[in-house]
């Protein structure tokens, strides 16, 4: 789960400037358990309060990723999370090999939802995952293709 | 209003993260569908619900809240008590239903918006 390096070693040339070389957390989403959907948004919440970023900043990424996290179980079966922390941005990647999504557009509307009745019960699948990462995020595009897979990508400005 | 008279007023047991019950909260929430929480939920400190799984905790702790609130005596696992002690979310239970639960907090001032609590 902990990303091989989370600290630049203060003896680097790069300890005076931190953020000048991009920071990489990556992490496998496991799509057999809904219990563990959240565990890297939760790290990824962690590794950012360590890194001094504001809670606002913080809050915004996190539930940008969980929201994504949770749809990568939900829908496709798991994937993999891929968070970098750039000057200026941080870059939430989110891909799996799940069904795809057919039509994008509709899929971005406020409560429209493929989620079985079993995931309601365990209180997601209301329809607002999608439209909630935007609503977060200063940047998001979706990379969809039928039978292949879906890649997300969010930016969130600090 | 302190997360102690939280407890008091609901009658609650503490589960977890006792030594925030002096933490001041200005208002609350009441739900079982996290996804309405993650979208809709703005600044509330408190969330009561009647959902009981892993991402109860975590859907607290992606919205910084501070206490959850389980009604109808409902009682996590220890598995999800641990995820709420690694967050530092206070957890409590009480015999209380969801609609008495939110009702009592709000006509002794805790209300959603947190405007009329100072
Ligand atoms: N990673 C994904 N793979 C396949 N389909 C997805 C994925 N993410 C979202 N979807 C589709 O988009 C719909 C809307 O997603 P969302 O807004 O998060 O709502 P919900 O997850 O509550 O259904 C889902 O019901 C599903 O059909
Ligand atoms: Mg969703």
């Amino acid at each position: 789960m902990m990303p091989a390096e989370l600290f630049i070693p203060t003896d680097s040339p790069e300890a005076a400037a931190p953020m000048a070389e991009a920071l990489t957390f990556r992490y496998d989403v496991d799509g057999e358990n809904f219990t563990s959907a959240g565990q890297a948004s939760v790290q990824v919440k962690k590794n950012l309060r360590q890194l001094g970023f504001d809670p606002e900043t913080i809050r915004r990424v996190s539930i940008a990723m969980y929201e994504g996290e949770i749809n990568m179980v939900i829908h496709a079966g798991g994937g993999t999370a891929e968070v970098t922390v750039e000057d200026g941005c941080i870059e939430i990647i989110l891909s799996d090999t799940g069904p795809g999504i057919a039509n994008i557009e509709q899929a971005m509307q406020e409560g429209f939802s493929t989620a079985p009745d079993n995931i309601r019960s365990l209180g997601f699948g209301a329809g607002m995952g999608l439209p909630n990462m935007k609503r977060y995020t200063d940047y998001m595009h979706i990379d969809s293709v039928v039978g292949e897979g879906t890649t997300i990508t969010m930016k969130v400005n600090y | 209003m302190t997360i102690n008279t939280i407890k008091d007023l609901l009658g609650a047991e503490v589960l977890c993260g006792s030594e925030s019950l002096g933490k001041d909260v200005h208002s609350a929430c009441g739900s079982d569908m996290m996804s309405d929480v993650l979208a809709y939920v703005k600044d509330q400190a408190v969330l009561l619900t009647g959902l009981v799984n892993a991402q109860v905790i975590r859907t607290a702790e992606m919205m910084d809240m501070l206490c959850i609130v389980f009604v109808r005596s409902k009682k996590p696992s220890q598995d999800m008590l641990d995820l709420a002690e690694e967050s530092g979310i206070a957890v409590m239970t009480t015999p209380m239903r969801m609609y008495d639960a939110c009702g009592t907090l709000y006509s002794n001032g805790l209300t959603g918006s947190g405007s009329t609590n100072g």
